[in-house]
């Protein structure tokens, strides 16, 4: 069984590299020197310290997304609508850090957290209610789910806000001091970067997490229920309520997400004209940290690294996209694992049976 | 404004908005009914307008106004490529449907802006002189009313896309083919026991996707973009997906969803000329179609859903 466990926490690392080399030939396809590329890559993130201030800034949404998708999972629920419910969470705390101006900031803090997290939950409740009762795709649901939330918002924007709050027809002023989430020595150590305290709070997340999953009936609970509903149903876990519990959790850290970014990276609202990138992104980020903890806050930090380098890539003409492409491959690499735990050596045959046929 | 001509716009505008998305579900009915899940059909869409284009600009010196036409036939070539992608992960390599699915979604707008900026330089082409335009059909459109409505400035391809969906249904329904890749989607091990090959009807059924569904992208880069940019296909695959679900599975269905959710799209865009159309917020149009599909799937469709099999990765015991 050991053998197993290496096999398996070897996937994600033998998905990285081959993602890196998936890349490196199609820069080599278009004649571009792809060693020089990730070369700049690296320069680009790691270069200053500005640039490692932006790496730990764009961590924090990811993780809290990733943390989204993976709470979902174990409830063997497919939350898709992480985009949707993040951007709930964006325009409703902008909305009320502009509506309170005054407000102290040791209220203001927790207030926008809280009220982010709960439009993200609300929005995530829909699909985790309808899936209860009616058993409707989720899938489906969140995605739908996605363009709806997309679309309201910049019907709100345009006629929902108050003039006084607006900068531009298509974005909002920018939140005053009692609700930024940077700080300035955050700001002072990274040279000016738009570091904030978003990547404490996903840190902490991971955390509560990590504990509700290892040490708590809920924990317990949801997967159970992601392993069999009707096996915990039987021995008298309700799974209607566990999906709804999961979906609510899930809805409330990528809320989370959209608040940190709003308030964090953006300090506004503007028109957003595709789903926020944060949403699929933290869905990669699970995926690739295989929805442990420590895995998404790993991930979470490939992400970061690779995002944050990738106009650096520009330097030698490399159209920085060919990031999202390794991106997608890591992805493609990590879904199609049971390959790769087929082709990796040295295993006795019996172990490798049993994995091919779950 | 007559009433006759505020019905041409709408006919004309609904049509235009729905082609794409009339191919685009027929193709996700053909994956889905051999049992693959294609959520990735919005980057197969993608990879069809992006590879449109780029023919369009190349060669619309050469082909002149048949340039759209081949275009279409060179997207299908395009998305049918792309489309092998998530048959090998799903089919070969038991990948999950949604997670291959968005594999395809987040890598085909990541290449074709890279691809984009490769040839040209920056990240949207430059506008195609041939686009599909208005189509007049002759002798029909000197019947009175009805030709002006439906006849007159329309658009050709949009005809196509129905009768496409007729004989997408009939080879669904009435051919071997047809109940061969349907059996494959509802049980295949019994499919299997009876010598159908599970995985070529599969192969089959995500290929076919590929073909419309980079039709679909092709149709509406040529007809409404008419160039290429990250943001050319923004949700029209999800909203194909929908259609397909609205019109559960079924070729005819899934067109005349197309149809209504081209409607609701196109009212977004040119109800403004229209009055009382004018007067609802363009909000509750852009949305109708995603709401609908909830509540029409929550509502009606419950449980059992769609083919049996959808999204279940089979295992050929030995």
């Amino acid at each position: 069984m050991k053998n197993l466990s290496i096999r398996k926490g070897m996937v994600p690392i033998i998905a990285v590299v081959a993602g890196f080399l998936l890349g490196a030939i199609i820069m080599l396809i278009f004649g571009y020197n792809p060693i020089w590329g990730y070369e700049d890559l690296l320069s680009q993130a790691f270069g200053n310290s500005k640039s490692i201030g932006e790496i730990f800034r764009s961590m924090g949404p990811l993780i809290l997304t990733g943390l989204s998708f993976a709470v979902a999972m174990r409830a063997g629920m497919i939350n898709i609508g992480m985009s949707g419910q993040a951007l709930a969470g964006w325009i409703s705390s902008v909305w009320f850090a502009l509506s309170f101006p005054d407000m102290p900031r040791v209220f203001m803090i927790p207030l926008v957290i809280i009220i982010g997290a709960a439009w993200g939950a609300i929005m995530a409740a829909i699909p985790g209610i309808l899936k209860a009762f009616w058993g409707t795709s989720e899938v489906i649901v969140t995605i739908m789910m996605n363009y709806i939330i997309l679309l309201i918002s910049t019907y709100l924007v345009h006629y929902g806000f108050n003039q006084k709050l607006m900068a531009s027809k298509d974005s909002t002023i920018q939140v005053g001091a009692n609700a930024t989430f940077r700080n300035s020595f955050l700001t002072s150590i990274t040279n000016n970067s738009r570091l904030n305290i978003g990547i404490f709070i996903a840190i902490i997340a991971i955390i509560i997490v990590a504990i509700i999953f290892k040490r708590t009936t809920l924990g317990f609970e949801i997967r159970a229920v992601g392993l069999n509903p009707n096996a915990s149903e039987s021995s008298g876990i309700s799974s209607k309520r566990t999906i709804i519990i999961s979906m609510l959790m899930a809805g409330g850290l990528a809320g989370l997400g959209g608040v940190v970014e709003g308030l964090g990276t953006f300090q506004n609202f503007f028109v957003q004209y595709s789903s926020l990138s944060i949403g699929f992104d933290g869905m990669a980020v699970a995926l690739l940290g295989e929805n442990s903890p420590i895995g998404i806050l790993l991930a979470a930090f490939l992400f970061s690294i690779l995002k944050v380098g990738a106009p650096g890539m520009n330097v030698t003409g490399i159209p920085a996209e060919i990031v999202n492409v390794v991106i997608a491959s890591i992805i493609f690499f990590v879904g199609i694992k049971f390959v790769i735990e087929k082709i990796l050596p040295q295993l006795p045959k019996k172990v490798a049976k049993k994995e091919g046929e779950n | 404004m007559t009433i006759t001509t505020i019905f041409q716009i709408l006919i004309s505008s609904m049509l235009i908005y729905a082609t794409p998305l009339i191919f685009t579900s027929l193709g996700g009915t053909f994956s889905e009914r051999s049992g693959i899940v294609n959520v990735g059909l919005e980057g197969i869409m993608i990879m069809g307008a992006f590879s449109s284009v780029v023919f369009n600009l190349t060669f619309a010196g050469t082909f002149g106004k048949a340039t759209p036409w081949i275009a279409l036939l060179f997207a299908g070539v395009i998305g049918l490529i792309f489309s092998l992608l998530h048959a090998v992960a799903t089919i070969n390599f038991r990948a999950d449907h949604i997670i291959s699915g968005t594999v395809i979604n987040l890598m085909a707008p990541a290449l074709a802006v890279f691809l984009v900026k490769v040839f040209y330089g920056k990240g949207q082409t430059d506008n195609i002189q041939q686009s599909f335009g208005y189509w007049d059909f002759p002798l029909l459109n000197k019947i009175p009313v009805i030709g002006k409505i439906f006849f007159k400035q329309t658009s050709l391809i949009g005809y196509v896309a129905i009768l496409v969906s007729f004989i997408a249904w009939f080879i669904l329904f009435k051919t071997r083919f047809g109940l061969r890749l349907r059996s494959v989607g509802e049980h295949p091990q019994a499919a299997d026991t009876l010598g159908i090959n599970v995985y070529l009807m599969r192969y089959s059924g995500v290929m076919i996707s590929g073909v419309l569904g980079g039709i679909g992208g092709a149709v509406f880069a040529q007809q409404i973009s008419v160039n290429f940019s990250g943001s050319t296909i923004a949700g029209q695959g999800f909203i194909a997906m929908a259609a397909m679900i609205f019109g559960k599975w079924n070729p005819i269905g899934a067109m005349l969803a197309s149809l209504f959710f081209g409607l609701s799209q196109s009212l977004s865009v040119v109800g403004t000329q229209i009055p009382v159309i004018s007067s609802i917020p363009s909000v509750y149009l852009q949305i109708a179609p995603y709401v609908l599909t909830i509540l029409v799937l929550a509502i009606f469709f419950g449980k059992s859903t769609g083919p049996k099999a959808n999204g279940i990765n089979y295992i050929k015991s030995k």
